[in-house]
């Protein structure tokens, strides 16, 4: 008796017999086309996106600097961008739920459906980001050469961080089948991530404030997203300076090309795990 | 007592499926004929809707094989869009309209047939294309599931607790596709709880009972063998007898059916 593999990976004889459903990227396509119709529909994420044009708006009346605004918003941003896409990226997963399973009930791999439910799930978000930040400066025309490296390590922190907590939440989604879980799961990966894990850091440091911890900190800053991105962002600002010998010496290596690239690879390798994780999960599961 | 094999559809052979310590499906077969309407009944936790699963694709089995038109499915995915599947659960993505619901799938089908849009018109969903999901009652996202099934024209359906939720002229609508599908050859799965409405509709049933196959064969044998009137007399005297032989002689012919 062979066994079943319903893997999804199509083989060349169909068994259609008539056309054999959407190619791949046809599949991921239609399916991000449609999450994406979806999601900007939806009230939270409009309110996501106005409520952080809201908040740019008045720092940037406060302070009458597009680049002031963007630094007085920075750490709102690296709270709120982990908390919103893990949250609410498991609870939109359980809500289609059952239409996901309608729609593997289809004639698709299982891998495309993935993709665009995925790249649905952060486009949309990502979306709502850029416009958020980018609209009310626009509207005041302050982009200018102060801003526009400020403004452009943010969105791009900002996008990353969207991706990988998009990609820790369809991992939490596919691997936790209680909706309450898993939202507790991603609040408990959320708070780990944004304050739990600066906790830690603060202790090792003072616990070893008698030894040179300069390697260690620049370790523990690329080992966590959040710090990897606050890090980045705020090399491209003044109050760089502000950081102290330990600042320094991140500032130097991430100043160089070889801590570009360390940067761009922890943000990436951070994009890529949590997401071929969920996909492996996504592929393997039983629905 | 075998079926012809070109009449057999889908069929299953030697199914198990066990999550953890639980054994759900135990060396389940199944011939699915065209031209017939399968009844699969059964309590709470008899295994009805991993084995609907395991059809689909959504489910592995740890043994067994699926073979759909003679042919062995393996890895391919294909066979599906020659399925019309009815979830029980009929949600949908809140914020899209009727309209993009149907164009969602009509484009993950890619199909070269022209869809069957008869349901929907029966149903009435042809006026409500713009409404978004979220706007519609649960009678109407029911009727729109439904609709779904049936709009490419599959030679199997596989539907899922069907009329819950559906008002009776709804239901009734449905019950006449279901008929017409079988009378022009196609195969149809459901699953109920309601079984005077599994036996007004299927000509064949199988009994799951512990993941296992207590009867598979005809209603009216069924329903003859328990000397009964009706399909929940006969179940609950299979139930009740489990382990008694409620079929007497005729048990092992309904199985040889069962395990061709």
């Amino acid at each position: 008796m062979t066994s079943i593999v319903l893997d999804d990976a199509r083989s060349a004889s169909s068994l259609s017999g008539l056309s054999a459903g959407a190619s791949a990227s046809q599949t991921m396509r239609a399916v991000l086309r449609y999450a994406i119709r979806d999601m900007l529909r939806n009230r939270w994420m409009l309110a996501y996106g106005v409520g952080i044009a809201g908040i740019v708006e008045v720092l940037f009346r406060t302070t009458g600097s597009g680049s002031r605004a963007l630094i007085g918003i920075l750490n709102l941003v690296l709270i709120i961008i982990p908390l919103v896409s893990v949250v609410f990226g498991v609870m939109y997963w359980h809500s289609t739920r059952e239409f996901n399973e309608l729609l593997l009930a289809q004639p698709v791999k299982r891998r495309a459906l993935w993709s665009g439910l995925y790249l649905g799930l952060i486009v949309p978000l990502a979306i709502a980001y850029v416009a958020g930040i980018t609209a009310p400066l626009l509207l005041h025309r302050a982009i200018d050469a102060q801003s526009l490296p400020i403004l452009v390590a943010m969105l791009l922190a900002g996008v990353a961080l969207t991706a990988i907590f998009g990609g820790l939440a369809m991992l939490i989604g596919t691997c936790v089948d209680d909706r309450l879980k898993g939202i507790g799961l991603s609040f408990a990966v959320w708070i780990a991530m944004t304050a739990l894990y600066d906790g830690v850091v603060l202790l090792v440091s003072t616990s070893f404030s008698d030894y040179s911890l300069e390697r260690t900190m620049l370790a523990f800053t690329i080992a966590n997203p959040v710090d990897l991105a606050r890090t980045t962002i705020v090399l491209r600002t003044d109050t760089s300076a502000l950081m102290g010998y330990t600042g320094a010496v991140i500032e130097k290596f991430l100043g160089t090309g070889v801590g570009s690239l360390a940067a761009v690879a922890g943000l990436g390798l951070w994009i890529v795990v949590p997401a071929w994780l969920a996909l492996r999960a996504f592929e393997r599961r039983d629905f | 007592m075998t079926t012809p094999h070109s009449e057999v559809l889908l069929a299953a052979r030697g199914i198990d499926k066990q999550y953890g310590p639980r054994k759900i499906l135990h060396d389940v077969n199944l011939n699915i004929t065209r031209r017939s309407v399968t009844a699969i009944v059964g309590p709470n936790g008899a295994g009805k809707s991993t084995l609907n699963r395991i059809l689909l694709g959504l489910v592995r089995a740890d043994r067994g094989s699926l073979e759909f038109d003679g042919l062995d499915v393996g890895n391919d995915v294909s066979y599906r869009a020659r399925i019309g599947y009815m979830p029980q659960a009929a949600r949908f993505p809140e914020n899209l309209t009727v309209r993009d619901v149907f164009a969602l799938l009509d484009e993950l089908r890619a199909s070269s047939v022209a869809v069957d849009t008869s349901l929907a018109v029966d149903f009435d969903l042809d006026q409500q294309l713009h409404r978004l999901v979220r706007e519609l009652s649960g009678g109407q996202r029911q009727r729109l599931n439904a609709a779904l099934a049936f709009r490419y024209r599959p030679d199997l359906l596989l539907l899922d607790e069907p009329t819950a939720g559906l008002d009776p002229i709804a239901s009734r609508i449905l019950k006449r596709a279901i008929a017409n599908a079988r009378d022009n050859g196609r195969a149809v799965i459901v699953t109920s709880h309601v079984l005077a409405e599994l036996e007004e509709i299927a000509d064949r049933v199988m009994f799951l009972l512990e993941g296992r196959v207590q009867y598979s064969g005809t209603m009216t044998a069924l329903l003859a063998n328990t000397a009964s009137f009706t399909l929940e007399e006969a179940v609950a005297k299979v139930m009740t007898n489990v382990g008694a032989n409620p079929f007497g002689e005729s048990v092992s012919e309904n199985l040889a059916e069962v395990a061709v």
